[in-house]
């Protein structure tokens, strides 16, 4: 075979993309307990793990096969529920023995997987029979259908009050009793890892490359012997498997599943993950899971409006860099890579001084009116500049920086396009 | 004469009262160029859409080596050796030259829907699209994106994609519209080169193309198939040169 033949990227060109980034994530996850984090850093980074497979398993739809669900937290939700109760069943067998008791549970995810795969053969029948926007619609249906089962069937999803477990019983696989919160860490990081590898692969295999032809033209696709329909079915049912595997990962930390978790709520978080992490790359989910889940624990301790900045974020995100964060880094990453660096670094400076500018301004005016709203007569004091609501300077100065701001990034748009 | 590999028996075609394809008759055999010409709007591309699955027909019956395919997806037509291109270039476009090439053949290699096998360890696929890239003249671009290559190796690459299957009945649909003189004439000795020993059927504006290439010729006018012949036959047929008035009149007159 002569060395033309020999297409596609080098073998140290697939290690550097594909492999190096795994044994990263790997090394990183065994030496994060290494820097000695805090409990509650502990349970944030247990939670970006879950939410890192829940928004990689959403992606598997969105980004990968073209196919917008809105209630991909059905299957993370049944996933997890499944978990719960195998979790109740290991603690009744750890007395009167059986198959339970010799089922560790560190593996309860894979029954979480296991569920999922079922819940999404089941529901993805009816609903990959369409695509696009009957789908979406769909999906809605769905999600709103088991969110409300799950209020109604009181002795699967345990009522209000949802079905609570103990982690800290059968078997303990690998030492890990999985009480103290840096074991369940372990577990997560184990997991975590097992999620982010298997969906790569995924990515490599026929079906997943169909998948991204189905994305691009599923129309062709019939033309070259797939049938779309299959594929997107398949895709679905896999990644309900991994959904359900990120909620069997939640069971075990949270130890209680609520019908709270099937509804719309988080199937929407997860969406906006997937979407502001950047839906385009693999890597995307990673950094939206990632930012999202640190932003919702601890940006909400102090703001109060941060489900408005969330919103405003992903409508930044859609409007302006539909590539979300994966691609603003790749773009950064290539613009100072190539040729003509300096100029295009002049004028990233000066978008990002206009936006935060125009940024300041807006935190200031919704910090200022939600305090208002309250009533109280609380005074916005962010680094102890007080801003008085009643005070006209408050409003010209940060009304000043908001247009400021906002005709800076318009200018420097306009000269880009000049360019 | 040889066997007949695509037989159309009264196919028609209505959308709604348009009546688009009426009765249309045609066999076409192992192994020949079988050329559909006629003026625009005649059905051609309604013809074509009907064969490969993409309609239903209206009334008749296609047969593909005397199994009806009428009324089939077009992925099971596509299963049974008949692949098509489009008119307008139809290739996935954020994927790479390559990984287009390479969704053209990944049916044939019989791993189908498989998650389990890692794509980059197919040699065999690898070798086969490596090939056929090749012959379309596109190694050199094998990693480019799709949709960042020029008109004409888009053109090139819509037809690799068809023929990288394996398919043995071939339907190209107006593969050199839009390209200048030597790039039909490049794009024209491909064809010729991969349907070799395949049964070929091409819808085709640029008459030159057309009584060079095709053993036959049918010409469909108002969705009906007014002569079907070897190229001296339809260039005699007095039919046809009433159907063809003005400049391809003329060719018909230049070429006699």
């Amino acid at each position: 075979m002569s060395s033309r033949y020999n297409l596609g990227p080098t073998r140290a060109r697939k290690f550097a993309t594909r492999v190096l980034p795994l044994i990263a994530l790997a090394i990183a996850l065994v030496l994060i307990p290494a820097l000695g984090p805090s409990r509650s850093m502990y349970s944030l980074m247990n939670l970006v793990g879950i939410n890192i497979v829940f928004a990689l398993s959403y992606n598997m739809l969105l980004g990968q096969t073209g196919q917008l669900s809105f209630g991909h937290a059905v299957y993370f939700g049944l996933g997890g529920y499944g978990a719960i109760h195998a979790m109740n069943w290991i603690e009744t067998a750890a007395i009167d023995g059986g198959f339970w008791a010799a089922y560790p549970v560190f593996g309860v995810p894979v029954i979480g997987f296991a569920i999922g795969v079922l819940a999404g053969g089941v529901i993805g029948w009816p609903s990959c029979r369409r695509a696009g926007i009957p789908f979406a619609m769909i999906s809605l249906g769905v999600a709103e259908l088991i969110a409300s089962a799950g209020f109604i069937l009181v002795s699967i999803f345990g009522g209000e009050e949802g079905v609570s477990g103990d982690r800290m019983n059968g078997f303990p696989l690998f030492g890990l009793n999985l009480g103290a919160i840096s074991q369940v860490y372990w577990f997560i990081a184990f997991w975590t890892f097992v999620g982010v590898a298997a969906m790569f692969a995924f990515t490599r295999t026929p079906l997943g490359r169909m998948a991204q032809a189905v994305r691009d033209n599923a129309g062709r696709v019939q033309f070259v012997g797939y049938d779309p329909q299959h594929i997107r079915y398949l895709v679905f049912i896999l990644s309900g498997g991994f959904a359900g595997m990120a909620g069997g990962m939640s069971a075990v930390n949270f130890e209680i599943f609520t019908p709270d978790s099937l509804s719309l709520v988080p199937s929407g978080l997860v969406l906006l993950m997937a979407y502001i992490g950047g839906a385009r790359y693999f890597a995307g989910p990673i950094l939206g899971a990632a930012l999202l889940t640190y932003a919702q624990s601890n940006l909400s301790d102090f703001a109060e409006a941060w489900l408005l900045y969330l919103g405003l974020l992903f409508i930044t995100v859609v409007l302006f860099a539909p590539g979300g964060l994966a691609g603003i880094i790749l773009s950064v990453f290539n613009g100072l890579t190539r040729p003509g660096a300096r100029a295009r670094l002049v004028q990233w400076a000066g978008q990002l001084v206009a936006g935060l500018l125009a940024m300041v301004g807006g935190v200031i005016i919704i910090e200022v009116a939600v305090r208002i709203t309250k009533g109280y007569g609380e005074v916005y004091a962010p680094f102890g500049v007080a801003f008085g609501p009643d005070s006209a300077l408050t409003w010209i100065c940060a009304g000043a920086m908001l247009c400021l701001g906002l005709s800076g990034l318009r200018w420097f748009a306009l000269r880009g396009e000049a360019q | 004469m040889s066997q007949s590999v695509l037989k159309l028996t009264d196919v028609r075609k209505n959308f709604g009262p348009a009546n688009i394809i009426q009765g249309v008759n045609l066999d076409i055999v192992e192994g020949e160029r079988h050329a559909v010409i006629g003026p625009n709007g005649a059905g051609k591309s309604t013809l074509f859409n009907l064969i490969s699955g993409l309609l239903r027909p209206s009334s008749g019956e296609i047969t593909l080596r005397g199994k009806t395919i009428s009324g089939l997806k077009p992925f099971h037509i596509n299963r049974m050796g008949l692949s098509r291109s489009f008119q307008v270039s139809n290739i996935f476009e954020n994927m790479s030259v390559r990984e287009n090439v390479r969704c053209g053949l990944l049916w044939s290699m019989g791993d189908r829907y498989s998650f389990w096998r890692n794509i980059g360890q197919m040699k065999e696929a690898q070798r086969k699209t490596a090939q056929i890239l090749e012959q379309f003249g596109l190694l050199d671009r094998a990693d480019e994106i799709a949709s960042a290559l020029p008109y004409a190796d888009q053109r090139a690459l819509e037809i690799a994609m068809t023929v990288a299957g394996g398919a043995d009945v071939i339907l190209l649909d107006e593969p050199t519209a839009g390209m200048s003189n030597t790039e039909t004439t490049r794009a024209i000795a491909q064809i010729r080169a991969v349907s070799e020993g395949k049964t070929l059927m091409i819808v085709e504006h640029d008459m030159g193309v057309v009584f060079d290439l095709s053993d036959r010729i049918s010409v469909l006018v108002y969705g009906e198939i007014i002569a079907t012949g070897t190229p001296e036959e339809i260039r005699s047929d007095p039919k046809v040169r009433e159907a063809y008035l003005g400049e391809e009149a003329d060719f018909l007159e230049l070429t006699a």
